[in-house]
């Protein structure tokens, strides 16, 4: 029996559906492994200087600047969080964040249009990680910044270059299988 | 102690599962009598097993046995009890359960309707039957065991997801499966065929009433799904584009597809390899869409627990099922005989289109709901692909098969001519361009054209009735005498194109809706959509496990009064959440549609929609069904013994 054209084309469905099990195996297997999640949210300014900003004063932080956060970052690469005083998982990930700042990674916190009776509040009852806090009061740096919603965590390197990112409340093992390696590399 | 039974049996029907598919293929390959004629009793028996298994679950659930974890996980003692036993199918562990027992039944219907089968094609059905429901059964029993136990066992279950506590999705999953597990059956019939290496008119018949029933419970389960997301979900929509929604459009699309094509095996032995791949295409759509769902790959609404280990196992499942026979496929089908030729113009040109179009449909809907994953896997790009999609993708493919639709059951097989088809089918096309004519005045092109292309489906789908029975052109009793002679399968199939008719009448009426959204204070009126709606009460109300508030809205047309609507919030206290309950007031022609929304400071947000024609949309999947249906009880099909059907039909036309 010669293989034919004939052949060819009725072994067309088997490649097909081949190639997408291959894609589909590969898919899960990366995401075992957390290198693959579909319903993630990524960041397009990762890899990327972060944008312009300045923040006001609220809670016992003074506010920060674009530049300031530069300069900081330039010394030793800087966590940047966004969060609320109303947000659970911003409340949920505090001792986490905490202690990050106890091991010396600077963390900084940017409240989303919030009060300074809140803010204090919140840190007052989950504890104040925070090097440097300020308030998004018109709402425009998370916009900039491109956030889905608090919380989301930003890494910014030397070259105030963000490396990292994650939307969504932090975990124990999202700090050890990402930020970590992350904080490792830009070291 | 029930649980425990219940899981025996899920593992004595894996065992029996297995010797049907061991012993089905070995005996037909050995063509020993004895072996073949056991396969059904096994069939029977793994269903028998299935039954006691599930209903030991529906026993543990109505029992509120919370030492089993899939009932205290997803049940609770205050569930009303419908929902604890509808609950049983409403997470991942239940309806495993019940696709494996779907595919019990459907094994179990082939060994007692399939007694004119060969006896060596029977045994391999059923063997291919057997083996993929072991597959799935063992999957239930390693990965998915619904009967696990917990200990300490808690006191109260943690519930339902409210959402899913409603009547019609109650039965949507039932329904929905037998249509996705149905074509399995079509699927043995294929691989056996395969493996037989041999495929005739007689394959044609016998695989056609199992495609049509599989066809029917689908488009069923796909307007029950699609009306509760209409009413319970408040948004005013009726179909996202939701990959889980795009999973069960598929296997419908090609299964549509494989309904025709098995006509033209079944009457003229042509298109049989492409027959065959539909229904292993169909099968192979029905469980992809619905498994890859459960591993998480797919970003939908409707969520399951995503489990990548639980993943892998399904995948390997797949493969060896899908790949397995597609394999066959390519190392069988090109040594099977292609059969009657015929010309580009005639019955079976007409439906080839039919297959061509609804394939490529099916390939855009497919393309657009795995872009986003692949997309991210090879490129590393964030992707959502979403209604404006489908609407510019399917749309030009839709219209050439609407307007094909009414032409193809006009033509003679063979060969044909146009030109006198449509000269038969005049009056209808006469009218879709009055009616889209009439449209176009004050609506856009496309609606305008939609409405006309229901007009020309609905009519001209009565067309060839007209045709046969002489209407209009002999004595009303004449005709009535030459409809009853008329083979039940035409009228079927006029009856379930007319009701795609009815459907896009009512997808097109989404044109001349209108909605309107307002903040209200009690005693607040408003117009919109021509009807002036007036906000009367808000108050509570409580419910057998929720809480409810309850607005009371007056409506009136040009100051006639049309009642009174209750659109309101309920909060389920167990599970912290949320639901609206949509207020519909329907007369067929259009819905009037309220949804209470939040409440602040004494002023409720209030929707208002005015949704012209919905409900064609639900009413036409149901004639379409109907139509299925109907042709099912032409005893041609019914029967599926060729010579005396035959001989017999004959007799009394």
């Amino acid at each position: 029996m010669s293989f034919t054209r004939r052949h060819a084309l009725m072994l067309a469905p088997l490649a097909v559906a081949g190639a997408a099990g291959v894609a589909f195996w590969k898919m899960l297997d990366r995401m075992s492994e957390g290198k693959f999640d579909p319903h993630a949210l990524n960041n397009p300014l990762v890899g990327k200087p972060f944008p312009d900003f300045a923040v006001s004063p609220i809670g016992p932080g003074k506010g920060f600047t674009a530049a300031d956060l530069r300069a900081a970052a330039a010394v030793k690469p800087v966590l940047v969080n966004f969060f609320a005083s109303y947000c659970i998982p911003c409340a949920g990930e505090a001792d986490l964040l905490g202690s990050l700042s106890a091991e010396g990674v600077p963390v900084w916190g940017i409240a989303w249009k919030d009060h300074q009776k809140e803010v204090s509040q919140f840190l007052d009852r989950y504890g104040d990680p925070f090097a440097r806090i300020g308030n998004d009061e018109t709402g425009r740096v998370i916009i900039d910044w491109g956030v889905y919603g608090v919380p989301e965590s930003f890494l910014i390197d030397r070259n105030g270059i963000i490396r990292w990112h994650y939307a969504g409340g932090l975990s124990d093992d999202l700090v050890h299988d990402e930020l970590r390696p992350a904080l490792k590399a830009i070291a | 102690m029930i649980p425990e039974l219940g899981n025996f049996a899920l593992a004595l029907a894996c065992c029996l599962a297995l010797a049907q598919a061991v012993v089905g293929i070995w005996g037909a390959h050995r063509r020993d009598i004895r072996l073949m004629a056991a396969t059904p009793g096994l069939a029977v028996g793994q269903f028998l097993a299935l039954a006691v298994s599930a209903g030991a679950l529906v026993w543990a659930a109505v029992h509120d046995d919370f030492s089993v974890a899939n009932i205290a996980e997803n049940s609770a003692i205050a569930k009303p009890l419908m929902y604890k036993i509808s609950g049983t199918w409403g997470n991942h562990e239940g309806s495993i359960l019940l696709w494996g027992l779907i595919l019990s039944i459907c094994g179990a219907a082939v060994s007692i309707a399939g007694k004119n089968l060969p006896s060596a094609l029977r045994a391999r059905v059923l063997g291919v039957l057997g083996g993929t429901s072991c597959g799935f059964l063992l999957f239930a029993l390693t990965t998915s065991n619904p009967f696990l136990r917990i200990w300490p066992p808690p006191a109260d279950g943690q519930g339902m997801n409210p959402l899913l506590q409603d009547p019609g999705l109650a039965f949507h999953p039932p329904i929905l499966y037998t249509g996705y597990v149905g074509f399995a059956v079509p699927f043995a019939f294929a691989v056996a065929a395969l493996i037989e290496g041999r495929i005739d008119a007689a394959w044609g018949r016998w695989v056609r009433p199992w495609a049509l029933t599989s066809w029917a419970f689908l488009t069923c389960g796909i307007a029950l799904g699609s009306w509760w997301a209409y009413y319970e979900l408040g948004w005013g929509g009726y179909w996202f584009w939701d990959p889980v929604e795009n999973a069960s459009l598929m296997p419908w699309l090609t299964g549509t597809a494989l309904v025709h094509s098995a006509i033209v095996v079944e009457k003229r032995e042509s298109l049989k390899i492409w027959t065959v791949l539909l229904a292993i295409g169909t099968f192979s759509l029905s469980l992809s869409g619905t498994f890859l769902v459960r591993s998480g790959i797919l970003n939908s609404v409707h969520s399951f627990a995503n489990d990548p280990a639980r993943g892998i196992f399904i995948l390997a499942l797949l493969a060896l099922v899908i790949g397995g026979s597609l394999l066959l496929f390519a190392l069988r089908a090109p040594r099977l005989a292609s059969g009657g030729i015929f010309a580009p113009i005639s019955r079976e040109g007409a439906l080839v289109l039919n297959n061509i179009l609804l394939c490529s449909i099916c390939a855009v809907v497919v393309v657009g709901t795995m872009y986003p994953p692949f997309a991210d896997l090879l490129l590393g790009q964030k992707i959502s692909v979403g209604a404006p999609f489908f609407n510019a993708t399917v749309l030009p493919l839709a219209i050439p098969l609407f307007a094909a639709m009414a032409v193809g059951p006009l033509l003679p097989w063979k060969r044909a001519r146009l030109l006198p088809v449509i000269q038969h089918a005049w009056w209808a096309a006469l009218a879709a361009v009055v009616v889209s004519g009439f449209c176009t005045i004050g609506m856009k092109v496309l609606p305008a054209l939609a409405f006309g292309a229901a007009t020309w489906i609905i009519l001209g789908s009565f067309a060839e009735v007209v045709e046969r029975t002489l209407l209009f052109r002999t004595p009303v009793a004449s005709s009535f005498r030459r409809a009853r002679g008329l083979p039940i399968a035409v009228l079927g199939a006029a009856i379930a194109h007319a009701g795609m008719g009815v459907t896009l009448a009512g997808l097109a009426g989404a044109a001349l809706d209108s909605q309107k959204i307002v903040s209200a204070k009690v005693g607040d009126s408003f117009t919109s959509g021509g009807y002036q709606w007036t906000l009367m009460k808000l108050e509570d109300a409580d419910g057998p496990n929720y809480t409810a508030r309850v607005a009371t809205v007056y409506v009136k047309k040009d100051g006639v009064p049309l009642g009174l609507m209750y659109p309101s919030r309920r909060n389920f206290t167990l599970q912290h959440q949320t639901t609206s309950d949509v207020a519909i007031s329907t007369n067929l022609l259009r819905d009037l549609y309220v949804v209470l929304g939040e409440e602040r400071d004494g002023q409720a947000v209030l929707r208002f929609h005015v949704n012209v024609l919905a409900p064609w949309i639900w009413i036409g999947a149901f004639i379409m069904a109907a139509g299925g249906a109907i042709s099912l009880s032409d005893r041609r099909l019914r029967v599926g013994a060729p010579s005396r059907a035959r001989s017999t039909t004959e007799v009394t036309a």
